[in-house]
């Protein structure tokens, strides 16, 4: 079994802003997947998942959405626009906001004990 | 239960409407999680193919206690050759598509693989039709 983090410690470990979804911080994730193809982000199975992209648009929203995603973090200092935060909150989707590279961002969470899907 | 949605060809900030709208009628009637997820990432594949490749579209929806038959219709250019649109990878999407983070060629073997009946049918030149048929119980 995966271990559980909090997605506030999420957001602390990465000196990230969550943007919405405050009141949800308290939940947890345990896996994580990074990808800007969602396609791909659509094909997985798994519960309690991160996505990790640097794609800003109302599809990365939409696509957390159909695949019960509950947390995306935005890599790369990419910002999310209002129609985003409408959706998400919407949906109980947190948002965040995160200056690092992806792939600093992956090494620091995997670091922290967050599992990859596969 | 039926309901229609009209998509709008070229539109991706409305990508997403008919699958988000059908997600909170299935929770309402308390289908479980793990069915919804694999009705909805359908639907909102079929939905981003019409907005990518299409004029204009429409979804209809028909609900009833033991299945659900979604119809996604187009008028668009269809497709030449449905056995190589099936293959994982093959893709005729635009650059803009490709930005919005589809365009991979794994639009309809989502579909195909989160449905339990997918039928497909199309003329060049005039559109496309896609069925899909899921039971609601396991």
């Amino acid at each position: 079994m995966a271990t559980s983090i909090k997605i506030r410690k999420i957001a602390e470990l990465l000196d990230a802003q969550v943007v919405c979804g405050v009141d949800l911080i308290e939940n947890e994730v345990r896996y994580a997947f990074a990808s800007d193809l969602m396609s791909d982000v659509l094909t997985l199975e798994s519960e309690h998942l991160v996505l990790i992209t640097g794609l800003t648009n109302m599809q990365t929203v939409r696509t957390a959405e159909m695949a019960d995603i509950n947390c995306i973090v935005f890599v790369r200092g990419k910002k999310v626009t209002p129609e985003m935060i409408d959706v998400a909150s919407e949906n109980n989707t947190v948002l965040i906001e995160c200056k690092y590279s992806m792939f600093r961002t992956i090494g620091m969470l995997h670091d922290a004990g967050v599992c990859p899907v596969y | 239960m039926k309901f229609s949605y009209e998509v709008e060809g070229g539109n991706f900030a409305k990508a997403g409407n008919a699958a988000s709208n059908v997600k909170k009628v299935l929770k309402q009637l308390n289908v479980d999680p793990k069915i919804i997820k694999r009705i909805v990432v359908a639907l909102y594949e079929g939905e981003v193919n019409v907005v990518a490749h299409a004029y204009k579209g429409m979804v209809l929806v028909d609900i009833d206690p033991s299945r659900i038959h979604i119809r996604i219709e187009d008028e668009g250019p269809g497709i030449p050759d449905i056995d190589l649109a099936m293959q994982v990878g093959y893709s005729t999407a635009s650059a803009m598509v490709r930005e919005m983070g589809f365009g991979a060629g794994m639009g309809l073997p989502n579909m195909k693989r989160n449905a339990d009946v997918i039928d497909i049918s199309s003329k060049v030149g005039e559109g496309t039709v896609v069925e899909l048929t899921t039971k609601l119980t396991s």
